[in-house]
């Protein structure tokens, strides 16, 4: 047997680095610190124990600080809040879980995907005492009013006014307008497939061509020489000629409220196309086998507070339901929506949104 | 403990730990997600899978995917062997640098690196005459971005702990250096380079936005369907489909991969020399080092330009509102605050995947004394290559639905992110390691034993010296998966605690000149992390071997 203090020297480093993993484990890393923060054990039952409630989301969903605190100090529990993926990846996460629910209130499904969380029974029915204003943007077919209406915004084509200024051409106005030569090679927006505008400007277009129609649509404005891009960012920040790149196409495919984010000196330099829009609506609703249903519903009425309302458009880049709440300054004068949006029943879109994508994609990479 | 039974029970003891892991984290949440395929209203039903197969339109997806893979991996190969070979076989000043710039791209988030690309190749960029936007040529050019840092450092490791005698003799006995590298060299190698191409390969071929950022939505690859068909459609039939294929086809790569590893005799000795200075004959390294540093550079240079610019003029505001919450609420957290947890799962995951790799490692290098148990060693190998091969969104919508009851009720723990990252990593460090402990002369360590010494003093003595400098290096690729993984961070990352590219895609994604620009600023910060971590992990290897 060997003594211990002839422990070889070769040994070392390999004690070094446990002594190191060891530190790591404990100091230095994201289990230590949780284990020794105020999060319950992972392996105790986690699934929301009376004294909290779980909100599930997107990863866009951002509360200021101040307020979630305040919400805590009314109902007398902590939120947690489990924000990961789009609104696609959350209302699947939502279906796959159905029954044994990821937490007890999920925000932001919105009327694309929401009949397919409502034909697969994911939420139990609430009916949330709505502020002024916030009927009409209920979802058409909730009769059991299982989703209540949090946020809006429209997707609409944007273009740069000072561009078109400087070329002396006027802006185009509608949908036709894309596809004129007087515009080709100028317009820029990510694909139905991969991004929710984009989704939202394929059903803009089948709103307004009819589901025969479109098809159409698309090919004239393929010949004319939009660009497809990935996502948002990629058509707005690389190529849009306001973007943050150095892009070099004025028509994009962007939001109502994007014309408040390119203003200098007092005025907007870009204008959103109000006849092109499609209206998208955020939704929260109760989960079916949430285990604080009483906080659920306390959440739901705290998402259509004034103060949460008031905070929507500078946290999450989207207008309030409530008719009542006053507006930041540069979105009461540069963020205008459209009186009539485009509009698809939702329960069209789950029937065919597997179609309709497949003939985009068939029609879009030709 | 040298009989049969004890070698088995060693094996099945070492085995044990890493298998349960994958077991839990791997298989139990793919089977289930292909269960949902496979099973529609509570009966088996295979036809549905069987019928997608039969579409044309997954055959031309599985057709793009093999070849724009196997195009990468071999440009990947070439680029990187003569790199490889004056970063680790040749001295001189600035080679650290050198070598940890290279590895930035594996940690950039793909979202960031495709607005990069795009700022060069658009049709308003410096290079767009060369129409590459969204040409196949693009993701391409892509692919090897991403992944010949895996070439240069995987075949690096192996190249420096091999013995120069050889080469030397061979060239004293009037071989030219091409016959010298044919014969001699390359064959030594052969280990390492057949496991950095397969694990470039699965990359590649599990790519998912560059294919669409620089492929403009024209190219679908299997891991972009399944993206969809999971994500959007919520066709699961059609994604398991597809998930199967992706399996079948990893397993074959595995299989021929294995065959081409296999050397007739695979002993390295530990080279101690000082690596001399490039000398007139490295000119194909340093053609090469040059051709990956300006592939490397041009869209890391359009980053750093692009995080400078604000209003367009030269200003370090980007930077300055790093520490701030940003234009409106974009920035969920400060960046410091980012980066630091970001730092924290990464060495979670580092020891994890090191862990578990390691043991990996020992299992599967252990001579074989009979043919069942070099099978079963083999088939070991290869399983631990599979988490590589399977699409992001199969595993994290399958941890969701399989992880949820007690005693694995692990949907909510903080453990899943890091433990999703050294999954990632686990391939890489394994296929950096066994190389090297495979070509360990076994009768070093049987030397050991007959002078006495027990099997953890062997390993120390003999398995620890040479491994070394790969296991820096697969501890630098860990770190690295971990600080730039977004697929599976983005599907399971908590609120409250934000990853650093978390917090960078939601910058991009957000409309503001400032965060445009405080995005690219953030991923300059990640990549000088990256850089500064690599460095100073090179450095400690080379301190380390002088404790020896």
């Amino acid at each position: 047997m060997r003594p211990i203090h002839a422990l070889p020297r070769a040994l070392a480093p390999l004690i070094a680095a446990s002594v190191g993993l060891a530190l790591a484990a404990t100091g230095c890393s994201a289990i230590g610190e949780s284990s020794s923060g105020d999060e319950p054990g992972s392996s105790n039952d986690s699934s929301s124990a009376p004294g909290r409630v779980v909100l599930v989301t997107h990863d866009s969903f951002v509360l200021p600080k101040p307020l979630i605190k305040q919400f805590e100090q009314q109902s007398g529990v902590d939120l947690v809040v489990r924000a990961s993926g789009d609104a696609g990846i959350l209302t699947n996460k939502l279906v796959l879980t159905k029954g044994d629910p990821l937490g007890d209130v999920a925000f932001g499904v919105d009327n694309t995907f929401a009949s397919r969380a409502l034909d697969e029974g994911v939420f139990a029915p609430y009916d949330a005492p709505l502020p002024d204003g916030a009927e009409e943007y209920r979802l058409p077919g909730d009769d059991g009013h299982a989703l209540t209406p949090v946020d809006n915004g429209n997707v609409c084509v944007n273009v740069d006014d000072t561009w078109f200024a400087d070329h002396d051409l006027a802006p185009p106005r509608t949908l036709d307008d894309l596809t004129d030569p007087a515009y080709q090679d100028l317009f820029v927006l990510p694909g139905a497939a991969t991004s929710s505008p984009g989704m939202a400007f394929l059903l803009t277009t089948i709103a307004t061509y009819g589901e025969d129609g479109w098809q159409d649509y698309w090919t004239r404005l393929m010949d004319n020489g939009a660009l497809l891009t990935a996502g948002w960012s990629d058509a707005y920040e690389v190529d849009f000629t306001q973007g943050g790149g150095q892009g070099d196409r004025p028509i994009v495919l962007s939001y109502d409220s994007s014309p408040a984010f390119t203003v200098a000196d007092g005025r907007s330099t870009t204008s959103a196309l109000l006849d092109t829009c499609f209206r998208q609506v955020e939704y929260a609703g109760v989960l079916d086998g949430a285990a604080n249903p009483q906080g659920a519903e306390e959440l739901v009425d705290f998402l259509l507070s004034p103060e949460v309302q008031a905070a929507l458009p500078e946290s999450m880049y989207v207008f309030p339901v409530d008719a009542g709440v006053e507006l930041p300054k540069e979105w009461a004068t540069f963020a205008k929506q459209p009186t009539e949006p485009a509009s698809v029943d939702p329960a069209d879109i789950t029937e065919h949104r597997d179609e309709w994508l497949r003939e985009w994609s068939d029609i879009t990479s030709r | 403990m040298t009989g049969p039974t004890g070698r088995a029970l060693t094996l099945a003891g070492l085995a044990v730990v890493p298998l349960a892991v994958l077991g839990v984290f791997f298989v139990l949440p793919v089977s289930g997600m292909l269960s949902e395929g496979f099973v529609t209203d509570g009966r088996f039903d295979p036809g549905g899978v069987l019928e997608v197969l039969g579409r044309p339109r997954v055959h031309r997806v599985l057709w793009f995917t093999v070849w724009s893979s196997t195009v990468a991996t071999l440009l990947a190969v070439l680029l990187g062997l003569p790199a490889a070979h004056l970063l680790h076989r040749r001295r001189f000043w600035g080679r650290g640098m050198l070598r940890s710039l290279l590895l930035v791209p594996f940690v950039l988030p793909t979202v960031v690196v495709g607005v990069a690309f795009r700022e060069l190749i658009g049709e308003a960029g410096p290079l767009g005459f060369l129409g590459l936007d969204g040409s196949a040529a693009a993701i391409v050019a892509g692919l090897v971005f991403f992944n010949v840092a895996v070439v240069i450092r995987a075949v690096g490791a192996a190249w420096e702990s091999l013995d120069p005698r050889p080469a030397e003799a061979a060239a004293a006995l009037g071989a030219s250096p091409a016959q010298v590298l044919r014969t001699v060299t390359l064959p030594a190698l052969r280990p390492a380079i057949v496991s950095a191409a397969s694990v470039v390969f699965l990359f590649c071929a599990t790519a998912f936005g560059v294919v669409l950022t620089l492929g403009g939505l024209r190219y679908s690859s299997v891991e972009t369907e399944i993206y969809l068909l999971t994500t959007n459609l919520l066709d699961l039939q059609a994604a398991a489909a597809l998930c199967i294929l992706q399996l079948v086809a990893i397993t074959a790569l595995l299989v021929v991969m294995s065959r081409l590893r296999a050397v007739p005799d695979p002993t390295l000795v530990r080279s101690t020399a000082l690596p001399p200075r490039p000398s007139a004959g490295d000119w194909p390294g340093v053609l090469a080092t040059g051709l990956v540093l300006l592939l490397v550079g041009a869209p890391l240079a359009a980053l750093v330009t692009g995080s400078l610019r604000v209003h367009d003029a030269w200003s370090l505001g980007n930077y300055r509102a790093l520490g701030g919450e940003g234009d409106q609420q974009a920035l969920l957290v400060p960046v410091g605050e980012a980066l630091l947890t970001s730092l924290r799962t990464a060495v979670d995951a580092t020891w994890m995947s090191l862990t578990l790799g390691l043991l990996v490692t020992i299992v599967v290098t252990r001579r074989s004394r009979t043919r069942a148990e070099r099978r079963v060693r083999g088939l070991l190998d290869g399983l631990f290559m599979l988490p590589l091969g399977v699409s992001a969104v199969t595993l994290g919508f399958g941890f969701l639905i399989t992880l949820d009851q007690p005693p694995l009720d692990l949907r909510d723990s903080p453990l899943l992110v890091p433990i999703a990252q050294a999954l990632v990593a686990l391939p890489l460090v394994v296929r950096t390691l066994v190389p090297v402990v495979g070509g360990i002369d076994d009768r070093q360590r049987q030397a050991a034993a007959s002078l006495g010494a027990g099997p953890l003093r062997t390993f120390a003595t003999v398995d620890v010296p040479a491994t070394w400098r790969p296991l820096t290096a697969a501890a630098g690729f860990a770190f690295a998966v971990s600080l730039g993984e977004f697929g599976a961070t983005s599907f399971l990352a908590r609120e409250e605690h934000p990853t650093l590219p978390i917090v960078i895609f939601r910058l991009i994604g957000h409309p503001g000149a400032m965060n445009y620009g405080m995005a690219l600023a953030a991923s300059v910060v990640l990549a000088a992390t990256t850089a500064a971590v690599m460095l100073a992990v090179d450095r400690l290897r080379v301190g380390s071997m002088g404790a020896f």
